[in-house]
């Protein structure tokens, strides 16, 4: 890295300028701080969608920090109160009277929950706006999918946590997928439950992951997905190379210092992030029911199943999918296609790189088939989105089935629509 | 601060601002996030004021209560054993209680609101033993001779009088704490609050 | 191609006509209104507190709805020895399951339990409360509009009367009660107004705590902004 030949600061004569110079000849601050921050150039035409990166780090922070405060006062455990509640259903409610400010705390991380998958669908169809998967940043685009991959493993084991009917439910259906895989199903499924049913061993191990394993995981994950975007160069609207126009000191002509110009301006869309954030926590924290789902105000009961039960609004999609899947085919059950197409679903997102044959990066100098295949994509995504939470018909059946043929053929004709595609040339420079 | 030519004035006024205001907001963000530290509700609820019945409390007898989860003794003394007090004023460390132990009502020579009970809090103000009772006096004590009655720490030995005040040349500094408390009527206790009601 | 993405479009419409409607009354907003709260702490204490629990709810925090502490001891504290100390009860879940088929649910939480896509949680309690009437085919003699076969009795017969269900599926007052039905409709609401409280004893101040953060945050803004501008008026 070039970081090992970078030239060492030299003390002003100060003392916080000695401070600096004994730490930077034992580490390599400056050279950290000037990769990343002010030596890192990015393109100057940035736009709104560019805000969605430094929101999703700032959101991690946000349910780390919320994170460890209420595991200070969560309990993993399933067993009955003298009130006849379960412990973890419990002591979420304590967290949300007793504890000073813990309902401020809880509603932090519940909210942060559905705004982490906002965050994160708006940032990744960006990429797929821009073309910022494209050559050299297939790794970049990578990392991504697997933090995408871990944020659903994480937000599905910390749903299990409040311990009501949803989180029940949920985690029942969810975890009976796992019954679908041929001859090692059940067992496997066993395994994972730990129990016979969802159960306090069940709930155990998720809170463990949820609070260790994953973080930890994801932690690894973003700081990679950074590294590998700072060693080739953020992409831009335009999906021009600015690394490929340098002046005399090997400056990007439309590159600009990551700071103070990204950060000055990533500090406003951090502002006005946390209005909107703010909103939901102060003036409606269940999120009209659909972070904060109503029937999970009831405690967790193994022998009740709630009339409907839906995940929470950030897998519908998926969930969709997975319903989609109706006839047995070839000698697979409809049940054993339902989890194969949902996992395809999201695996689909790591072949995208080598899937866009487009001359082009951006969606600017595209031809219309692909901005048309896009907007249909997109659209199919928010009808199966929407259809997943609501209760299955017949109706809502062949809807979905539809627009889970139309999201595979995105992707499965891409090399051919991509490659038929009428594009505009690239400009040399980065427009305005 | 000093603007001169090379420095940007608007700039810095904004950068002084922005960082001003932002500081305040990181302030105040983090003020929810350390007061989770304070007791709960719950930890306030158990930690609450306990009302005791002292009227079968025997002369020569002592009960324990729990408040705060600490064991507070209430001691019906008898005249012998207030007699006792007196008597060895010049081994305790601190006879007249001047350190502040304990509420000012109950600074006096008993170390009580009414000479006969005391209320003081059994925890060795070493380092937090609970002392043992040794109600007998003289050698039967096992501890001296003139043994008046009192309280020994198996811990580390420190001794304690009949008033819970401390013996000379002990471990423990300070005689044993006397917990807010308040008379309700002649025979209950308040431990926990000086005033009567809420 | 457009009509592909007008019939994709219009897909969810279909797809949402179908269903079971859930007609619920609007439960008036009770949630200022500190003597309304009070006189549904009382009706919720009276009446629901011997079977229904609200065991993460504790007596002192009734100090949020305008009573003292001394007022709580004397007039309400009846299944606990401390104000501070929740309202739990001491029936045994065991022996009430036996008696009623299924536990009575402890009621903290209920008001935003019973929200769905049909009211709020208020609003299903407030019809609810309002909706027994006489069925001599349940074991209790009693049945419910919002809540077919319900476990609990009409707890509230008394005030209310008893209503029988029309062939219609109009609930009509067959035998009137010791209130007029304005004035049980009243008390439903406050009762309905405590219960939401009770659900979330914090949302008054979480609304005004709001209203301060996001002016701080407007503020915060304009600042931030005109920074940015500031250092942005070097890149063209």
């Amino acid at each position: 890295m070039a970081a090992a030949n970078a030239e060492k600061y030299k003390t002003d004569g100060t003392a916080a300028g000695n401070l600096l110079e004994w730490v930077d000849a034992r580490f390599p601050l400056m050279s950290l701080w000037n990769d990343h921050l002010a030596k890192y150039y990015a393109p100057k035409n940035f736009n709104f969608w560019y805000f969605f990166g430094s929101l999703a780090l700032m959101v991690l922070v946000i349910q780390i920090v919320t994170g460890i405060f209420l595991v200070m006062h969560y309990k993993p455990d399933a067993s009955l109160n003298a009130s006849g509640i379960p412990v973890a259903f419990a002591s979420v409610e304590y967290i949300m009277r007793d504890v000073p400010w813990g309902w401020l705390i809880r509603y932090f991380h519940s909210t942060g929950a559905s705004a982490f998958f906002i965050v994160v669908y708006l940032h990744m169809f960006r990429g797929m706006l821009y073309g910022s998967y494209r050559k050299p940043r297939e790794l970049v685009w990578i990392f991504g999918v697997l933090i995408f991959l871990c944020l659903m493993a994480e937000a599905f084991m910390g749903y299990l946590l409040p311990w009501g009917q949803m989180s029940y439910w949920g985690a029942q259906v969810i975890l009976n997928l796992f019954t679908a895989i041929p001859f090692i199903g059940n067992d496997l499924t066993l395994f994972i439950r730990g129990d016979y049913v969802i159960a306090d061993a069940t709930l155990n191990r998720m809170f463990s992951f949820h609070v260790i394993a994953v973080p930890l995981v994801l932690i690894g994950l973003v700081a990679a997905h950074i590294m590998a975007l700072h060693e080739v160069g953020s992409n831009n609207p335009d999906g021009v190379e600015i690394k490929k126009k340098k002046d005399a000191n090997g400056i990007p002509l439309d590159g600009i210092p990551f700071h103070p110009y990204y950060t000055v301006k990533d500090i406003v869309g951090v502002v006005v992030f946390l209005m909107f954030f703010s909103v939901v926590v102060f003036f409606m924290p269940e999120g009209g029911g659909y972070f904060l789902e109503f029937n999970n105000f009831f405690p967790a009961d193994p022998m009740v199943t709630p009339p409907h039960i839906a995940p929470v609004w950030y897998f519908t999609p998926y969930y969709s999918i997975l319903r989609a899947n109706t006839v047995n085919f070839f000698w697979i059950d409809a049940k054993l296609w339902g989890v194969i197409f949902m996992g395809l679903g999201v695996m689909v997102f790591f072949f995208l790189p080598w899937l866009d044959r487009s001359p082009v990066k951006s969606i600017r100098y595209r031809g219309p088939i692909y901005k048309w295949a896009l907007g249909i994509f997109v659209v199919c995504f928010f009808i199966l989105g929407y259809l997943g939470m609501l209760a299955p018909t017949p109706g809502r059946t062949l809807v979905s089935q539809i627009c889970t043929i139309i999201y595979f053929a995105f992707f499965a004709l891409m090399p051919i629509y991509t490659s038929l595609d009428k594009c505009k040339a690239e400009p040399e420079r980065v427009t305005g | 601060m000093s603007c001169d030519d090379k420095v940007d004035c608007g700039r810095r006024r904004l950068l002084v601002a922005t960082s001003v205001a932002g500081g305040v907001a990181g302030v105040a963000a983090a003020i929810p996030f350390v007061s989770t530290f304070a007791p709960s509700e719950r930890a306030k609820s158990a930690g609450a004021p306990v009302e005791v019945d002292v009227s079968k409390l025997a002369p020569g007898e002592m009960m324990t209560v729990e408040w705060r989860g600490k064991p507070v003794w209430i001691i019906h003394r008898t005249k012998e054993m207030l007699e006792g007090l007196s008597k060895i004023a010049d081994k305790v460390a601190d006879p007249q209680s001047d350190r502040q132990m304990q509420p000012a009502y109950a600074k006096n020579e008993y170390r009580s609101i009414k000479p006969e009970y005391l209320v003081a809090i059994g925890i060795c103000t070493h380092l937090g033993c609970s002392p043992t009772e040794k109600f007998k006096t003289g050698a039967e004590s096992g501890i001296d001779a003139d043994w008046q009655g009192g309280f020994l720490c198996p811990c580390h030995g420190s001794t304690f009088d009949l008033a819970g005040r401390v013996f000379k040349n002990k471990p423990a500094p300070d005689n044993l704490e006397i917990p807010p408390h308040v008379y309700l009527s002649d025979a209950k206790i308040l431990i926990g609050e000086d005033k009567k009601g809420a | 191609m457009k009509k592909l993405l007008i019939a994709l479009l219009s897909a969810p419409l279909l797809a949402f006509a179908s269903g079971a409607e859930l007609h619920l009354d609007k439960a008036p907003d009770r949630s200022r209104d500190f003597a309304a709260l009070q006189n549904g702490a009382k009706v919720f204490i009276n009446y629901c507190l011997n079977c229904h629990s609200a065991s993460y709810f504790r007596y002192n925090r009734l100090t949020d709805i305008g009573l003292t502490e001394q007022q709580i001891k004397d007039n309400l504290l009846f299944t606990a020895d401390k104000v501070g100390e929740p309202m739990t009860i001491a029936m045994r879940r065991a022996e009430s399951k036996q008696w009623f088929g299924a536990a009575p649910p402890d009621l903290t939480v209920i008001a935003r339990a019973r929200a769905s896509e049909f009211g709020s949680g208020s609003d299903w309690l407030y019809t609810y409360l309002r909706g027994f009437y006489r069925d001599d085919a349940r074991p209790t003699g009693w049945n419910n509009t919002v809540f077919s076969n319900v476990g609990m009795p009409h707890v509230l017969w008394e005030l209310q009367g008893e209503q029988v269900m029309g062939p219609d599926h109009k609930l009509t007052l067959a035998k009137p009660g010791l209130m007029k039905v304005e004035e049980y409709d009243a008390m439903v609401a406050d009762l309905v107004g405590f219960l939401r409280h009770m659900g979330e004893p914090m949302a008054n101040f979480r609304k005004e705590l709001g209203v301060v953060v996001l002016i701080f945050l407007a503020i915060l803004f304009v600042f931030s902004y005109a920074l940015k501008r500031e250092y942005w008026k070097d890149i063209h």
